[in-house]
């Protein structure tokens, strides 16, 4: 047994991971907002809690690779031993003409190495089921988690953090996963069974093997600590090396036209020298930590020997004990190396495990009724719902009134026009209507029920809120419109398309229908976007539709094709639009001027213009700019 | 073992992965010296590892063995000694390339930047930013761990493999040659495993990436699938997507824990018959125990840098790729400045009289770099001439080539054909630094940098021009012409205030007046404005007209127009209509002649055949 017994000697050229750098978005924002810092805040624990909670349904695989993995090792450590009985028995045995011990060693031997590296095999299959169930369920978490926060939340938030969240932040935690499981167990499983090797060869042995974990232990919490600091460091280091590179990439026009290339390079310079020098450092600080842990280790195995010499001359340890014994004290310390390496994806996890944290800790401002109430069935002659707004009053959680207290009727298949200046509440408005936000005080009636008391399924098909600044989901134009409907058939799509003016150039594309939005040909201009989000609603057909109007304007072809589709949307239903356009204004039944939360003037435009108001003022400005 | 040697199978591609490596070297060349001594020190430490079990059987053999403590306590001191010196080597070769690695990723992403800000428009219209990123980082970063790792295993366990072979050939041949046989399986194995597991983490990437894609649009389009409650196919595709995803990592890792085991399981078969092979000849007496444990031992000490070889040419590969994804950029050359002399000679040929000829464009064509060749081009045979001091506004219906036309004074895009004066200057002989210091543009959309108010404006003055009117008054006499002077000195910290990606967010409407002020800031001698105020409101709007109209009273200025309050800002009109200029003059005098004109800007209906008309008006 002694003699055969080599070391896997600890050459792991192995890189360390990197700690998730790359994809980390830049922050908007300012000042001391936590959505500023790009830290949401989450409650102590809850990164911990939220991997536990991802691995809990995977626990089968994990304990079954777990086990898989304590035979495997079993064979592997088996090899050594039937080498030394080989030669030990083995030869004898063979001198002597009797071959049994030898075929018995053959066949343990390759029995051993099949079976260590099937069970190898069905390891990595089990564990990636494992690892890849957490990232499948982490994923869906946020995305559903994402889908369900108020547009509130997502203002704040920026997409590129979301998105970030979901890539480059899953990715950290799939790193851990894979790589770290896998080390973790089998280092864990190594040393399990070389520390009782050694307490069944010597209990002296096993008890100085088990005390010399204490430095390592505390060696591996001040690197935990320090690199900590060194990877916060390098992260924000990075940041600001993405913004200032993404910045000059995505505004390369302004770059250009005012000459800012070497002003950039200097700037970048700066930047790029600092996180290098961070980078350098963070290196740095795993080398020491390689090195006192290798150092450690090392001691010890020295005195280890020393000890058992002494203990030999004195005879209270078999010699044979300590030769094996010192063999395997240098195996137990081999995984040293890779044990950094797990700290290191720990580390970096763990950062983008609070970052996800934060995000999921975040609840959805609305929440679906307890008993919800069906919408009363609409009489076929009346177009539209009436909306009452009673004694509603708005303001944010964090303070400052936005709408104060009113009351306010829509009749049922009017179509208003909200007027205001920014910031005059007329949004707020909308959104109260489309249930975005529940009013602070009182209630939001659509045919006499509590908008509260509808589910979201419910309140969908009575009402649909449009913004012109239309997005177009990637695949064709008709799946485009059919989003209003899902279950539209081709010809429903098309007769909405023609109804709102948008068959022709549709039809003009490459492949019609099927032209797939992002594909080249596939270019749709500001205002035919407007036309395929009109078409949508005319699809969805709601009893009740609240458009916001684009601010910036299109050529004036354009502006007429919407018009005029805007007028099919807006009749037969009941319809409130946030107006910046004269035009729309005009064909509107009623106004409703806003100023700092109230409404401040309210009537047939007519009237309106003919008054001496501000909206009065408003219209003359109006048709002053269109000469 | 270098890497050549160790694929028979595809030398022309492994040859190309070498090649691209080299193109490191330039990198690499400045820390050359602790690069290689990190190499040496690497070689060293290894040995030393080596050596540690080597004084391990020498004690239990040795003094153990004929109980000589004496032999035991210099042994243990020994042990302790080479422990030491071990670990301060791996210590010493970590040290030795942390910081100038670290230097080497840092200067190839300078370099990248500084090459990326000076390709052309053309080439950022074709690559997304994020390209260029993940090559800014990821790629670099894989780099750096690459030169650190692998390169110096690669050549460690190289030469201990090599070692251990020549041991074991020199203590027994026969016993050696059945020991290395698998060696070359293997390679083959690792050869055929990195080609199918390559083409499944591209798989992998891309699906990652349409993932990503959905992820994406249900964020930005996260107000309509509100506004509808639902987007059942996004909520699919993203299940569907994630779900092949998950089944192409469990197939990625299957393929990994196949080939895992194959390397495991191949050389310890080989082992096992060595065994029985070695123990029978001890039996017959042919070679000593001791050579049998020798062999054993040494077999064990190579197994982890044979299996180590395998992943190491894996990373080689993705090195390699990455080597190329960089240069893929780096090799893409900037197009270049014309030579001091021409400039000069350009500069004397503009005769006196053409000092004040404004900005003309003749015969100007422009197609882009990588259209297809039947189709047909952006801008036909352009002939405009803005007179100095003149505004002449651009009109166009959706895709007539109107910002392409804009884009060419500049020279953000460069004209195909034609030429395009300055002053009688031609901008293609200019040096592109000059032509922009005396063009000045406001984009479509109003981009901002993360810096303040002020250095967002004051960005396109000169510093290093001392006669530049830079300053307080011009800075103040920018916002107010932009209509900007309430807004931003209410910001927090006034000019001063962060704004940009990093900063406060402002509406649409602000940025825009905000692009506006930077571009008449300095008073430029030419104006390019792209539909300038398409984003205010109409009170804003009229009072920003009233003031440009000052500005444009002395400038040279091609305004794109979409409505008939920016054309008022104008002397003449162009109408840009199919990639050429079909009319100019007032406009009163369009509204009057062209059909087209009028539909443009009253939304009158075209007459019934379009082509026709618009062949009419340039006939006139």
């Amino acid at each position: 047994m002694t003699t055969a017994v080599t070391d896997r000697d600890a050459r792991h050229p192995e890189p360390e991971p990197e700690p998730e750098e790359g994809a980390a978005p830049p922050s908007p924002g300012s000042a001391d907002d936590p959505f500023a810092q790009d830290r949401l805040p989450a409650p102590p624990g809850a990164p911990r809690r939220l991997l536990l909670s991802l691995l809990r349904p995977q626990r089968r695989p994990v304990l079954l690779a777990a086990f898989l993995l304590l035979l495997q090792q079993a064979a592997v450590q088996s090899g050594p031993l039937l080498i030394a009985i080989a030669i030990d028995r083995g030869v004898p045995a063979a001198m002597a003409e009797d071959y049994g011990p030898l075929i018995g060693v053959a066949v343990a031997y390759g029995v051993a190495a099949l079976g260590s590296g099937l069970l190898l095999y069905s390891f990595f299959r089990v564990l990636a089921r494992g690892s890849q169930g957490v990232l499948l369920d982490l994923r869906a978490r946020i995305y559903r988690h994402s889908q369900a926060l108020s547009l509130d939340f997502h203002d704040r938030y920026t997409s590129g953090r979301l998105i970030s969240r979901s890539t480059s932040d899953v990715y950290s935690l799939r790193e851990l996963l894979d790589e770290g499981i896998q080390t973790l167990l089998t280092v864990l499983v190594s040393v399990v069974y070389i520390t009782a090797l050694l307490f069944y060869l010597d209990v002296g042995l096993g008890l100085a093997a088990v005390a010399s974990f204490v430095p390592l232990f505390v060696l591996v919490r001040s690197y935990r600590r320090r690199a900590g600091l060194m990877f916060a460091k390098r992260s924000t280091a990075i940041a600001t090396v993405i913004v200032k590179f993404n910045e000059t990439l995505n505004g390369i026009r302004p770059v250009k036209a005012f000459r800012r290339e070497r002003a950039n390079d200097a700037t970048f310079a700066e930047l790029n020298g600092q996180h290098q020098w961070v980078n350098g450092g963070t290196i740095l600080e795993m080398a020491r930590f390689v090195v006192l842990a290798r150092l450690t280790a090392n001691i010890v195995i020295g005195l280890i020997v020393l000890w058992g010499a002494y203990r030999v001359a004195d005879g209270s340890l078999a010699l044979g004990a300590l030769a094996a014994g010192s063999l395997y004290v240098r195996r137990l310390y081999d995984p040293i190396d890779r044990f950094a390496m797990i700290l290191n994806a720990y580390q970096s996890a763990a950062a983008s495990l609070e970052k996800i944290a934060g995000l999921l800790a975040q609840r959805p401002e609305l929440s679906e009724p307890e008993r919800p109430v069906e919408l009363p069935a609409r009489p076929a002659e009346r177009p539209g719902r009436e909306v009452v707004f009673d004694d509603v009053r708005f303001e944010y959680r964090t303070g400052g009134e936005v709408l104060p207290r009113f009351d306010l009727t829509l009749a049922a298949g009017q179509t208003t026009a909200v007027v205001g200046a920014t910031g005059a509440g007329k949004s707020t408005l909308a959104k109260l209507l489309a249930r975005f936000y529940d009013p602070t005080e009182g209630r939001v009636l659509l045919d006499g029920t509590d908008l509260r008391d509808l589910t979201n399924a419910e309140l969908r098909r009575g009402v649909v809120m449009v913004t012109q600044e239309a997005f177009l989901f990637s695949g064709s134009v008709a799946e485009n419109i059919a989003l209003g409907r899902p279950d539209a058939t081709r010809e429903e799509i098309e007769a909405a398309a023609k109804a709102i003016g948008a068959h022709d150039f549709i039809a003009a594309l490459p492949d019609g229908y099927d032209t797939d939005v992002r594909k080249r040909g596939g270019r749709i201009s500001a205002g035919q976007r407007q036309l395929v989000s009109f078409a949508r609603v005319l699809l969805a057909n709601p009893s009740m539709v609240i458009l916001d109007e684009a601010t910036s304007s299109l050529d004036i072809p354009g502006e007429r094709a919407v018009q005029n589709a805007m007028q099919t949307v807006l009749a037969d239903r009941t319809a409130v639009v946030i107006a910046h356009r004269l035009s729309t204004v005009e064909v509107a039944d009623r106004v409703l001027v806003m100023d700092a939360g109230r409404i401040v003037e309210d009537g047939r435009p007519a009237d309106l213009i003919a008054g001496a108001g501000r909206f009065s003022e408003l219209h003359q400005a109006w048709r002053d700019s269109l000469v | 073992m270098s890497a050549s040697a160790t694929t028979p199978h595809s030398p022309a591609r492994k040859r190309s992965v070498v090649r691209s490596l080299l193109r490191l070297w330039p990198y690499v060349r400045p820390v050359r010296v602790r690069f290689f001594s990190a190499a040496g020190v690497a070689v060293v430490a290894s040995c030393m590892s080596l050596v540690f079990p080597l004084i391990l059987k020498w004690i239990v053999d040795g003094p153990i063995t004929e109980r000589d403590f004496a032999g035991v306590w210099l042994g243990g001191l020994l042990l302790l000694g080479v422990g030491i010196v071990e670990a301060l080597l791996f210590g010493l070769r970590r040290w030795l390339v942390a910081r100038p690695l670290a230097g080497v990723e840092a200067a190839m992403r300078a370099d990248l930047y500084r090459h990326s800000q000076r390709l052309p428009v053309a080439f950022h219209d074709r690559w997304a930013s994020g390209q260029l990123l993940s090559r800014a980082t990821g790629d670099l970063q894989q780099l750096r761990m690459f030169l650190a790792f692998p390169l110096t295993f690669l050549v460690v366990n190289g030469s201990t493999i090599l070692v251990g072979c020549v041991i074991m050939l020199s203590l027994n041949w026969q016993l050696a040659l059945l020991l290395i046989s698998p060696i070359l399986p293997l390679v083959w194995v690792c050869t055929v495993f990195e080609r199918q597991f390559s083409v499944a983490s591209r798989r992998a990437q891309d699906q990652m990436g349409d993932l990503t894609t959905v992820v994406e649009e249900s964020v930005l389009g996260i107000r309509i699938i509100k506004g509808f409650g639902r987007h059942r196919s996004q909520a699919q595709a993203f299940r569907a997507l994630s779900q092949r995803l998950f089944d192409t990592e469990v197939r990625k890792a299957r393929l990994l824990g196949w080939i895992l085991a194959v390397i495991f399981i191949l050389p310890e078969l080989v082992l096992g018959a060595v065994l029985v092979i070695g123990v029978l000849q001890v039996a017959s007496g042919a070679i000593t125990v001791g050579t049998l444990v020798a062999f054993t031992a040494i077999a064990l000490a190579l197994r982890w840098p044979v299996e180590s070889i395998g992943f190491i040419l894996a990373m080689c590969n993705e090195a390699s790729t990455a080597t190329d994804r960089f240069f893929e950029v780096m090799d893409t050359e900037v197009p270049p400045e014309p030579a001091a002399g021409a400039v000069a000679a350009i500069t004397a040929r503009a005769r006196p009289d053409e000092a004040a000829d404004g900005l003309r464009f003749a015969g100007v064509t422009f197609r882009f770099p990588d259209a297809a060749p039947e189709s047909a081009s952006v801008l036909e045979r352009v002939d405009l001439h803005v007179r100095s001091g003149e505004t002449m506004a651009l009109v166009g219906g959706t895709g007539s080539g109107k910002t392409t036309l804009t884009a060419l004074v500049p020279r953000l895009h460069e004209a195909t054909g034609g030429t395009i004066t300055l002053d009688g200057r031609d901008v293609a002989a200019m040096p592109r630094p000059e032509v922009r210091r005396l063009v000045s543009v406001a984009f479509e959309e109003p981009t901002l940098f993360s810096a303040t108010v002020r250095e967002n404006i004051l960005m396109g003055v000169d510093e290093e021009d001392p006669a530049g009117p830079a300053g307080d008054a011009e800075f103040e006499r920018a916002l107010r012409i932009a209509q900007a002077t309430g807004f931003v000195h209410a910001l927090p910290n006034g000019p001063d205030t962060e704004v940009g990606e990093q900063g406060m967010s402002l509406s649409g409407g602000q940025r825009q007046r905000l692009a506006l002020a930077r571009a008449v800031v300095g008073r430029p001698r030419f104006l390019v404005l792209d539909d300038p105020l398409s984003a205010l409101d109409v009170h804003t709007e009229a009072r920003v007209e009233a003031a440009l109209r000052e500005v444009l009273v002395g400038t040279t200025a091609l305004v794109v127009a979409h409505r008939p309050s920016t054309v008022m800002l104008a002397d003449r009109v162009a109408l840009l209509s199919g990639g050429r200029i079909a009319a100019v003059g007032t406009h009163a005098e369009l509204l009057r002649d062209s059909a087209e004109y009028r539909h443009l800007m009253t939304g009158a209906d075209l007459p019934p055949a379009p082509d026709e008309a618009r062949e009419e008006v340039p006939a006139r």
